[in-house]
């Protein structure tokens, strides 16, 4: 029974999935499987595949080999059946201009099949959790990005799904609106929503995610726990050097255990134990450093590289 | 040419399979317009006003009778086709492209049980609808001026809804395939004004050469006209089959093309 009971529990299972455009190969044949409950993050820099997975999650891309599951249903032929189950917050946010805060939620719950009278008191509810009460009324055109994007939280919780997907949701935003989409993402999580959600800060995956996939150039490069991933992938501690004088770099390369990395002015140093280096540096006068323990972005980087992506 | 197989072998070929979501697509689009009502109605009930007067007063004192009605009488029927016509067209290539591609509202719809063919099948509901509300000013203002007996003219109004969905396959076949809102020019100059000027509105189809007319023949205004313009006018049609077939033939076919084009544009 445990083989059934994993079907069961995954959201998503892929199989040698994958995505031409012509020539071009988006998504090379990648195995995946998100498990029901928590929230599973897929990183990468553009053009890595991620969002045409996500795509393909939706529906609104089909896969041109492999098997995908979503819910259990086969994909794309499922589309109706998945996405009524399904709460989407896009890349950019698609509200309509014409409409006020709660025509929006209704007009889009009618997508659903939903009537007004259906979906009023749960409109009440998102309005608060959004904290967009006061703008019941309003329209969107006078709303600030900050609102437009809780409203898209609001948008894609209308049919109550089982599954949030969200493509990059803060995106631009300041630290407020930020922290404040966080604090809302985390509480959907402990009612036990499953999040799916891609993004570029590392700082907002650690944070969210329980589990986590990095693909690049179309395949997946690493996956598990974020605490995992910086344990398996790269060193605790990492010294950031600058205008490190060459005689430095070579007594530090010297310990075989260290890792040296050379970005710019910046010599990058990853440790297992930055005791053994700070007296090193202190020995040098008028140097600037910082430690910190390693995070999610030095794994990001070793796995991805440090090449600008367009 | 080798890229044109390989463009038509991408394609998705399956009939286009439609449900109730297309409702809602057409709800969403009437719940716009009802809140920017006025000024459409007035546009609505202003332009064909100006036609009528301009044309049917001033050009029509010199002409008089022609193919047997009043000039206004002649004028108004022809104007209840085209208007249909070109409010469909209109509302097909430059609001759904704004939906499309400025607004993103497909992207959202997509994003729920909605499908590319609910969303086609609701933007034609809706050109053809808003093609019925355009025709049915003129039909207010032509009775208002005399030019016609509204009592005769009720049967039009289920031909308007079909010269509207005949138009909209089409410019929601332009729509699928344009990059940018200047591209409609090409449409409107080349196909709907041409139309317009020779399909039968200002004048009979036969005082047209009769090569042309050959030509003018298949285009579908031409129905259009000789269908509602006896209608209209309260005369006997005829050859009520063949226009209505013709009509029907450019929707279905325009809705497949559609269909086909925007779930390549849509679904990627």
């Amino acid at each position: 029974m445990p083989a059934l009971m994993t079907a069961a529990d995954n959201i998503v299972v892929a199989r040698a999935l994958s995505k031409h455009f012509g020539e071009h190969t988006a998504v090379r044949g990648i195995d995946l499987d998100i498990p029901r409950g928590g929230c599973f993050g897929l990183l990468g820099p553009n053009g890595a595949g991620k969002t045409t997975t996500l795509r393909m999650i939706l529906g609104q891309s089909h896969p041109t080999g492999g098997s995908l599951h979503v819910l259990g249903l086969p994909m794309p032929e499922s589309i109706r059946a998945v996405r009524r189950r399904l709460g989407v917050v896009p890349q950019q946010d698609n509200l309509d201009p014409d409409f006020t805060v709660v025509e929006n939620l209704v007009i889009y719950a009618g997508y659903f099949g939903l009537s007004r009278g259906q979906v009023q008191s749960r409109i009440d509810e998102l309005l608060d959790f959004v904290e967009l009460r006061s703008r019941a009324d309003t329209r969107i055109n006078t709303l600030s990005g900050g609102m437009k994007r809780r409203l898209s939280v609001a948008r894609a919780l209308v049919n109550d799904p089982e599954v949030l997907v969200l493509d990059e949701p803060t995106t631009g935003f300041d630290p407020q609106v930020r922290h404040l989409i966080w604090t809302r993402l985390r509480g959907l999580k402990k009612s036990g929503k499953t999040m799916i959600l891609t993004t570029h800060y590392m700082e907002e995956a650690e944070r969210l995610c329980d589990e986590i996939m990095i693909m690049d150039h179309g395949r997946i490069m690493a996956h598990g726990a974020p605490r995992a991933l910086i344990r398996e992938h790269v060193e605790p501690e990492v010294i950031e050097v600058h205008h490190c004088p060459p005689a430095l770099a070579e007594r530090l390369a010297l310990d075989r255990a260290n890792r040296l990395e050379h970005v710019g002015e910046t010599l990058y140093c990853y440790t297992p134990d930055s005791g053994n280096v700070v007296p090193l540096l202190e020995g040098v006068s008028g140097l600037t450093w910082l430690i910190r323990p390693a995070n999610l972005e030095d794994v990001f980087l070793r796995l991805t590289g440090r090449e600008l992506r367009e | 040419m080798n890229a044109a197989i390989a463009a038509l072998g991408s394609l998705d070929w399956s009939l286009p399979a439609t449900g109730r979501g297309a409702l809602a697509v057409w709800r969403r689009n009437f719940l716009v317009w009802r809140k920017l009502m006025w000024p459409s109605l007035l546009f609505n009930f202003g332009e064909p006003l100006i036609y009528l007067v301009g044309l049917g007063y001033g050009l029509g004192g010199f002409i008089g009778r022609m193919a047997e009605l009043p000039y206004l009488t002649f004028l108004a029927t022809g104007v209840l086709a085209s208007s249909a016509m070109n409010t469909a067209t209109m509302e097909g290539l430059y609001s759904v492209y704004s939906r499309m591609v400025p607004q993103q509202t497909y992207e959202g719809m997509l994003a729920t049980p909605l499908t590319v063919d609910d969303v086609v099948a609701g933007e034609m509901l809706w050109c053809a609808s808003k093609g019925l509300i355009s025709s049915v000013a003129i039909l207010i203002v032509a009775a208002l001026m005399g030019a016609i007996d509204p009592t005769d003219s009720l049967y039009c109004l289920p031909v308007f809804l079909l010269v509207g969905f005949c138009f909209a396959g089409p410019a929601l076949m332009m729509a699928a395939m344009s990059r940018s809102f200047d591209f409609f020019a090409y449409y409107m100059t080349l196909v709907i004004t041409p139309m317009f000027m020779l399909c039968g509105v200002f004048f009979p189809v036969t005082s047209l050469p009769p090569a042309l007319q050959d030509i003018v023949f298949f285009l579908p205004l031409t129905h259009a006209v000789l269908l509602i313009r006896p209608l209209a006018a309260g005369l006997p049609v005829s050859d009520v089959a063949l226009h209505v077939t013709v009509l029907a033939v450019y929707a279905v076919i325009g809705f497949y093309i559609a269909v086909l084009l925007l779930r390549r544009r849509l679904i990627t």
